[in-house]
């Protein structure tokens, strides 16, 4: 009885007036320091991890200040650093990423959440779950060997054939580019969307569609012209998500992308991202200013990746809840 | 409303409903699709010689990746056992011990983490493992990797903790549990099934990464001894072998592939049916 | 409980397998111009020396300099030499000189996709200046057809292909370039990574001969050997003499005779647009870059080791490859050269 006394003593609140050690041979609080110090240590990672970018790019930030982001020129020779080749390659493949899957994702989330049985419709994500799953380094090796010569043989011809005038379809095709990154991108991003919409579909409380239908419109009509843009939102913010993973992709990109530092307008001429420059040059930039250009680089990427991350967190809680608020 | 305008709309909604049902048949085959060409191409190169012998030198044909799948199983494992203890511990203070204030700063700093290119982190490993120890090193590789599973450990520890029942814990609590007694005795266990996926999952997700080894792990011709020489990996040599113009090569890219796609996917399989055994997935 | 334990240990049972071995591990990076014959010699050497294993990576001349000088492999590798900034730079962090040792003699090709054009295209040096320039922009130009008279050159547009890494095979095509052109001289200048006017970019050796297999209409430059290793065509050049040779053995070795004689004792030295009648003009020694000074022994002694094997014994090997012996002479002065290495 003495012992079950002790730990009833023991389970109480702790209290400020008990010193530090006697709090020390409490069981709990051992446990809650060492629980605190792994705590700890992901902000530490974090914060270290900002740290390092921003203090190994000061070289190319003193040089050439906020023109960085505008010159376009990449000298390793004359010791010229441009981002701007770097960070239009990253957003015209990550566009045509996005245009390529966001109707296929959109489509294919309407019909798990709308229109499959619900046995259906979780064997389906389930696949696209483990589509989610498949390493880059894959997707790079099928974009070298399918996607690549696709490009070169079916699509180029099919587009530049009837629109070569237009300045997006000019030019020579070598397979690789823009849109070969950009296609291989858009399959790797719809899963992202898929799974994302689906729920945000599902989340849609059962009134807003009952009522449409109750009105007269067709299945189609409640679900595209009431449900989705209820979960207008939360779509948005599955676009968002998909567009962060696209700007950080490194292997499949620089598979594919042609490693050209130019800005080109059309889609077919080869280009380079933010990932695939430091993938490629990272283990040889001799001299300092031309390795802290890159990190640089890799600093903005990770500034881009972080308010696209958190701009869609929130776009997809507010979603959620809005649709749990109007159940009531 | 006219009979011609309701067949027109109702043609519509059948229609694009269709299209719906196209766009995720075509999504869940690309899948197969994957699988399918790997199988393929790589199906017949995946033999005995793959799996034990070492690469030969360039230009010669035959060969193996045996360094590489060694290298892999090695920079995964420490990497666990580097990244998992963080999330584990660091997930059972937010849902037990912490206060709001440092939870938030906790979760944000993890989902900062999460969303960092992984070719970043690779020069964050690079930059503090590397360069001062002045070599390539399978820890420098499984620093790297052991970060990426940290945020997912984290936050699914937290999730599944806190998704305990009540009623278990105060239980425990009756009994004359001390806190710790009750985490380490009664909650863990309860929501181990789902800690254990997310670490897999978490696994499955690092396993493929090639950007954040490309200059941490380096590459290796031979075995690497220890943890502290340069190692040869799966996803590196994929890469490698699928950008040279050896043909060779080139098959023996496919075989890698086929044996990487079928670890992830087996470990996610693996991870998602016990999960659907025990408790459901809160989605992140 | 008892899992934890069970898992612990099977965990440190792996540590042990894995860590009992003790072989010499000795780390290089570098060029991928001379990784067919790195990769066969270290190859050999491992199977006469089981205790000596060397890890040749080949990521390009310019991480072949970069980590040398940063100290993460014991030795690099680079057919673009180090100019005297990147040598002071050496001393400067390491706190001892980086010296050069000629390991064999190579040649950068021309090399392209045409089809219907399965020979040898004569490409004078205003051809291939004016071809990366970005100004000959179509197969059939007066540029490339007045050489070929008789080939079937379609009008298509050339997909020119570079080294997307730092690259000691660019180092020597610029140079040579730079050489031969003024225009490319001023507008884009000799280095392992230039400002390419066009092009589609590689990486690696391998990278490039890989695109241009796979691209048609595409030229690029690349290694003798991975030219020969993928079966694809590779043509001609005009040399000083006026005379169009083609790389090979005789044609690298005519292009080193000079440059043997009057070989300087750091071992570097240029011969790009050689002098004499046979000599094919893009040829190139490409280096071992050994630091002076080891902390390490056995390190030491097993480079120089391999480095007495490679200019003995190794050289018998190189011809198979399509690399030039060295010449006699500059063997015999980096014998005493090895001797330099404390």
């Amino acid at each position: 009885m003495a012992t079950t006394a002790t730990t009833l003593k023991n389970a109480g609140p702790a209290t400020g007036s008990r010193s530090f050690f006697a709090k020390l041979r409490d069981g709990d609080e051992i446990a809650r320091l060492v629980t605190l110090l792994f705590a700890t240590t992901v902000v530490l990672i974090t914060v270290g991890l900002v740290w390092e970018l921003w203090v190994n790019s000061v070289l190319p930030r003193q040089k050439f200040g906020l023109h960085f982001f505008v010159t376009s020129v990449w000298d390793p020779i004359m010791d010229q650093f441009g981002a701007l080749p770097f960070i239009y390659g990253t957003m015209v493949t990550s566009a045509v990423a996005l245009l390529i899957a966001v109707p296929f994702g959109i489509g294919a989330a309407i019909f798990l959440a709308e229109l499959a049985p619900p046995r259906v419709s979780d064997t389906l994500q389930f696949f696209i779950d483990l589509l989610a799953a498949v390493p880059s380094v894959i997707y790079g090796l099928l974009g070298v060997f399918i996607v690549v010569p696709l490009v070169r043989t079916l699509i180029y011809p099919a587009l530049n054939n009837p629109f070569g005038y237009l300045p997006i379809f000019k030019g020579p095709s070598y397979g690789v580019g823009f849109i070969t990154a950009g296609i291989v991108l858009a399959i790797m991003v719809i899963p992202y969307i898929i799974s994302v919409s689906r729920e945000v579909l599902l989340s849609v409380p059962r009134d807003q569609r009952e009522a449409a239908l109750a009105l007269g419109s067709t299945r189609w009509e409640s679900t595209w012209k009431v449900v989705v843009p209820f979960a207008k939102t939360g779509i948005m913010g599955s676009i968002f998500l998909a567009l962060a993973r696209a700007l950080g992709e490194t292997m499949a990109v620089t598979m594919v992308i042609g490693n050209t530092p130019k800005i080109a307008a059309s889609l077919f001429a080869p280009g380079y991202s933010i990932a695939a420059v430091i993938a490629n040059e990272f283990t040889e930039a001799t001299g300092d200013l031309y390795l802290q250009s890159l990190i640089a680089l890799g600093l903005v990427l990770f500034l881009l990746t972080f308010v696209l991350n958190g701009l869609a967190r929130i776009l997809i809680v507010i979603t959620t809840q809005k649709g749990s608020e109007v159940r009531g | 409303m006219s009979n011609g305008r309701l067949r027109w709309r109702k043609f519509v909604s059948n229609f694009m409903l269709a299209m719906t049902g196209v766009c995720a048949f075509v999504s869940v085959l690309v899948l197969f699709f994957i699988l399918g060409y790997l199988l393929f191409n790589g199906g017949t190169s995946i033999n005995w010689d793959f799996f034990t012998k070492l690469p030969k030198p360039v230009g010669e044909t035959g060969g193996g990746m045996a360094n590489a799948i060694v290298g892999s199983g090695k920079i995964l494992l420490l990497a666990s056992l580097m990244g998992v203890p963080i999330g584990f511990l660091g997930g059972i203070y937010l849902a037990e011990f912490s206060g709001k204030g440092m939870a938030s700063v906790v979760r944000y700093a993890a989902d900062l983490l999460n969303g960092v290119p992984s070719i970043v982190i690779g020069i964050f490993a690079y930059s503090l493992v590397v360069l001062p120890f002045k070599h390539f090193s399978a820890y420098a590789g499984s620093f790297a990797l052991g970060m990426m599973m940290i945020p997912i450990t984290l936050r699914s520890t937290e999730e599944f903790l806190k998704s305990v029942p009540r009623m278990l814990r105060e239980g425990a609590m009756a009994l004359g549990a001390s806190k710790w007694k009750t985490i380490a005795t009664v909650i863990v266990p309860a929501a181990y099934r789902g800690i254990m996926t997310a670490i897999l999952l978490a696994l499955a997700r690092v396993a493929g990464e090639t950007a954040p080894l490309l200059f941490t792990a380096f590459g290796n011709r031979f075995e690497s001894h220890g943890w502290s020489q340069p190692t040869a990996t799966l996803p590196v040599m994929i890469y490698t072998y699928a950008v040279s113009p050896y043909d060779d090569w080139h098959r023996q890219a496919w075989a890698a592939g086929l044996v990487l796609l079928g670890l992830v996917l087996i470990i996610n399989i693996l991870a998602r049916t016990i999960l659907s055994r025990g408790i459901a997935v809160p989605r992140s | 409980m008892k899992r934890f334990a069970g898992l612990a240990i099977g965990v440190l049972a792996l540590c042990a397998i894995v860590v009992a071995d003790n072989a010499l591990l000795i780390n290089g990076a570098g060029a991928t111009f001379p990784y067919p014959i790195y990769s066969k010699w270290f190859d050999v050497y491992h199977t006469k020396n089981p205790n000596i294993q060397f890890n040749y990576q080949s990521i390009g001349s310019g991480g072949g300099i970069k980590q040398i000088t940063e100290g993460t492999v014991d030795f690099g590798a680079s057919d673009g030499p180090m100019n005297d900034d990147q040598l002071k730079a050496f001393q400067d962090k390491r706190g001892t000189a980086i010296l050069h040792f000629p390991a064999v003699l190579g040649a950068d090709v021309p090399t392209y996709n045409l089809s219907g054009v399965n020979g040898a295209l004569n490409f004078t040096p205003d051809a291939l200046a004016g071809i990366f320039l970005g100004k000959v922009t179509k197969w059939n130009d007066p540029a490339i057809a007045s050489a070929n008279k008789g080939a079937n050159l379609p009008a298509t547009d050339i997909v020119v292909v570079h080294r997307s890494d730092g690259s000691g095979t660019t180092y020597i095509w610029t140079d040579y370039l730079s050489k031969i052109s003024d225009e490319w001289k001023t507008k884009v200048g000799k280095g392992t990574s230039v400002n390419w006017p066009v092009g589609l970019g590689g990486k690696g050796n391998e990278g490039v001969t890989g695109l241009i297999k796979q691209t048609p209409n595409s030229i690029g430059y690349v290694e003798l050997i991975y030219a020969v290793q993928n079966n694809i065509p590779y043509g001609t050049v005009k040399n000083s003499s006026g005379a169009f040779v083609k790389a090979d053995l005789v044609s690298v070795t005519a292009a080193a005779a000079g440059a043997a004689k009057s070989m300087p004792d750091d071992f570097r030295v240029s011969i790009t647009d050689a002098p004499g009648k046979t000599a094919y003009p893009i040829s190139s020694f490409t280096w071992l870059l050994i630091p002076q000074k080891f902390q390490d022994g056995a390190k030491r002694d097993a480079i120089k080791g391999f480095l007495k094997w490679m200019l003995n014994e190794g050289q018998d090997s190189v011809e198979a490859l399509s690399y030039a012996k060295l010449p006699k002479e500059v063997v015999e002065k980096e014998k005493k050269a090895i001797n330099n290495i404390q």
